[in-house]
């Protein structure tokens, strides 16, 4: 099937291109960091994680969304979703993509990362991040691959794909969970310290994919011949209400023990992020576009009208983006065990290749959408089911 | 007195039954009987630092503790403090000891350096989340670090909740005398952690870590398990001070504030 990436439109060939050039750019800065090491990025002794791990964390969720599609598919029959689901489980396989190559390049010593693999530690909550990221690629190869392969011979799924498909959704949970307990177990840092942690791990990604899935429904249905009809967009619109709403309560109650406990070591990030570091424009950036999201996706009037549905998830997108992609991980590390501020910003270098890392991650998107929608194109059911 | 360290030792036999538990513990550290006080061993080592801050005598005393150190060591001096690197080095007590603030501190005590170093803790987080068993703890309670294993993650960077821990963000070699380096001990490459070792390299000849004896007897290195020793009989005698025990990382490095025979 893959032979449908090599023939396609104008559109789909310049963004191909458009994106391996982001992606040279980013191989030949990666070069550069890796003759000259991690001292051309903006990580410090102090902020010793940067945009590299807070994207790999933003990018765990995004993967793990696809669950909230295959539970309504698969656990409760609801085939309106037989048209997306597959988008779902494709946009987590590019998302590993990136959480991996995020992981790679933060690593001081790539060419020795095996050792993760040659000398297990299960002790390490890094060793067990490893694996169930790499298990879950491997579920979301196999079962999409084998649910468009069948799709396109007009026959069902293999009996063997099912057990995969269940055992995908709480392996999706784990892959968050898991991410969440690399934060959530350090001693030493309150920012972090906090039992609720996976959950909103979870609130925020189950917001967040969807919201990015949406979008890239409606693109995919003004560019090409896909159509995914209307319901399937509401029904995920609903989720993402839902997801945010959670989201933004769970950063309440996070706000509510922090400032009402009155122990300074709970209030230092939130103060250094929303009050006096160099992050606070964005951390209200953030806020703002939760709320206005909010807003926008609640009433009904508004979230079953696209063009302001589609405004209510680019701000959750954004504003999540910020949270988890940004503010989570430089926030756990500010103020510094000496309760002293170190800022961190990223350099032009880091930059350029964090975008060459996201290029990636949308080229492989790219290159898996086109085949599912070139497949459903020649089956005749890529436009609005009737 | 007698009261106290009675107590301290009811609870090292505690722990020496959380030692024997401790097998089980793998994944949650710390669950044991022991979770509150060291685990010392009945019999071996568990090896700590006493720093009298009060016997280290000015600027000349630390620096000459440092040095020592970080001399033998190839420890580079990297002018960026964003991307040093160092083993032992002084800050204040507000920074040393945030868990403690007390604003109405003597201002004797407000303004002395205290040394900071790695605590080679009881229970060491590093140790907990390194994914490549690069860190780990030596029998006699020292957390050492093998950079050649290291992967660069910076994981246990996150897990220190005593900043004890420098990464090679640029090549060290750039910032050392390449022609005056220590030849018997390695330098490091780019892309790894590090931090102190409690020298095990000088331990191994029969010799005290650099900085105890370059410290005129300010820094009382010894054996926690051996109740003769002599950390055990300052530790008995002094009020002495550790970096945020709350945590439940039990560190091996204590520290005299009060100074003087009479103190404690």
């Amino acid at each position: 099937m893959l032979d449908r990436a090599l023939k396609g439109s104008k559109t789909y060939w310049t963004l191909v291109i458009i994106l391996l050039g982001f992606i040279s750019a980013g191989s030949l800065a990666y070069l550069h960091q890796f003759k000259n090491g991690l001292g051309v990025t903006g990580m410090s002794r102090d902020v010793s994680w940067g945009f590299y791990i807070s994207q790999f964390t933003f990018l765990v969720g995004v993967a793990a969304s696809a669950v909230m599609l295959v539970i309504p598919y698969y656990l409760h029959n609801y085939k309106k979703f037989g048209r997306i689901v597959i988008l779902g489980e494709f946009l987590a396989i590019a998302s590993v993509t990136m959480c991996m190559t995020f992981i790679f390049v933060d690593m001081g010593q790539p060419m020795r990362i095996l050792n993760v693999i040659l000398h297990p530690t299960p002790n390490s909550i890094l060793f067990w991040d490893a694996m169930v990221l790499n298990g879950y690629l491997g579920l979301n190869l196999v079962i999409g691959w084998a649910t468009l392969h069948a799709e396109k011979k007009g026959t069902p799924p293999p009996a063997w794909s099912k057990p995969l498909i269940y055992l995908s959704i709480p392996w999706a949970v784990s892959i968050h969970t898991v991410t969440a307990f690399l934060y959530a177990g350090l001693p030493g840092r309150h920012f972090w310290l906090t039992a609720i942690m996976a959950a909103r791990f979870l609130a925020s990604a189950f917001a967040g994919g969807p919201a990015l899935l949406i979008i890239l429904a409606l693109v995919l249905r003004k560019y090409t011949k896909f159509d995914p009809g209307r319901e399937p967009i509401q029904s995920v619109a609903k989720i993402v209400a839902y997801a945010m709403v959670a989201n933004v309560f769970f950063i309440i109650l996070e706000l509510f023990t922090a400032f009402y406990s009155n122990i300074p070591g709970h209030m230092h990030a939130f103060e250094f992020l929303y009050a006096h570091g160099n992050l606070v424009p964005l951390m209200w950036a953030s806020s703002v576009l939760a709320v206005l999201s909010l807003i926008l996706i609640i009433p009904p009037k508004f979230r079953e009208n696209e063009s302001t549905l589609i405004l209510a998830c680019i701000s959750i997108f954004i504003s999540l983006w910020i949270d988890k992609g940004f503010g989570l991980v430089i926030g756990g590390f500010v103020p510094t065990p000496f309760n002293t501020i170190t800022e961190y910003w990223p350099t032009l270098p880091e930059t350029i290749i964090t975008l060459g890392v996201w290029a990636l991650g949308f080229l492989v998107l790219t290159i898996l959408y086109k085949v599912a929608i070139s497949v459903r194109e020649e089956l005749g059911t890529a436009g609005p089911p009737k | 007195m007698r009261i106290d360290r009675r107590k301290f030792l009811q609870i090292a036999g505690l722990s020496g039954i959380g030692l024997g538990l401790s097998a089980a513990d793998g994944l949650f550290k710390g669950k044991a009987l022991a979770s509150g006080a060291h685990s010392l061993p009945s019999s071996g080592t568990r090896l700590a630092f006493v720093i009298d801050v009060n016997k280290i005598e000015g600027e000349d005393g630390y620096r000459r503790i440092i040095e020592a150190c970080h001399k033998i060591h190839n420890v580079p001096n990297i002018p960026n403090t964003k991307h040093e690197v160092k083993w032992i080095w002084t800050d204040s007590y507000e920074h040393s000891f945030p868990d403690q603030p007390n604003e109405f501190l003597p201002e004797k005590i407000k303004e002395k350096p205290f040394l900071l170093l790695c605590n080679h803790c009881d229970k060491p987080p590093c140790v907990r989340v390194c994914p490549t068993k690069a860190t780990f703890k030596n029998p006699d309670g020292i957390v050492v670090q093998d950079p050649h294993r290291c992967i660069g993650c910076r994981f246990c960077m996150a897990a220190c909740p005593y900043g004890s821990r420098s990464f090679n963000w640029v090549d060290p070699r750039n910032y050392l005398d390449m022609k005056n380096i220590n030849p018997d001990f390695p330098t490091r490459t780019m892309g790894v952690v590090e931090k102190c070792t409690l020298c095990p390299e000088r331990l191994a000849r029969g010799l005290e870590p650099a900085c105890a004896e370059a410290s005129n007897g300010a820094i009382v290195f010894g054996n926690l398990a051996d109740p003769e020793s002599e950390v055990r009989k300052i530790l008995n005698t002094h009020y002495t001070l550790r970096r945020k025990p709350e945590i439940g990382t039990q560190p091996s490095i204590f520290y005299v504030i009060g100074g003087g025979e009479n103190a404690g």
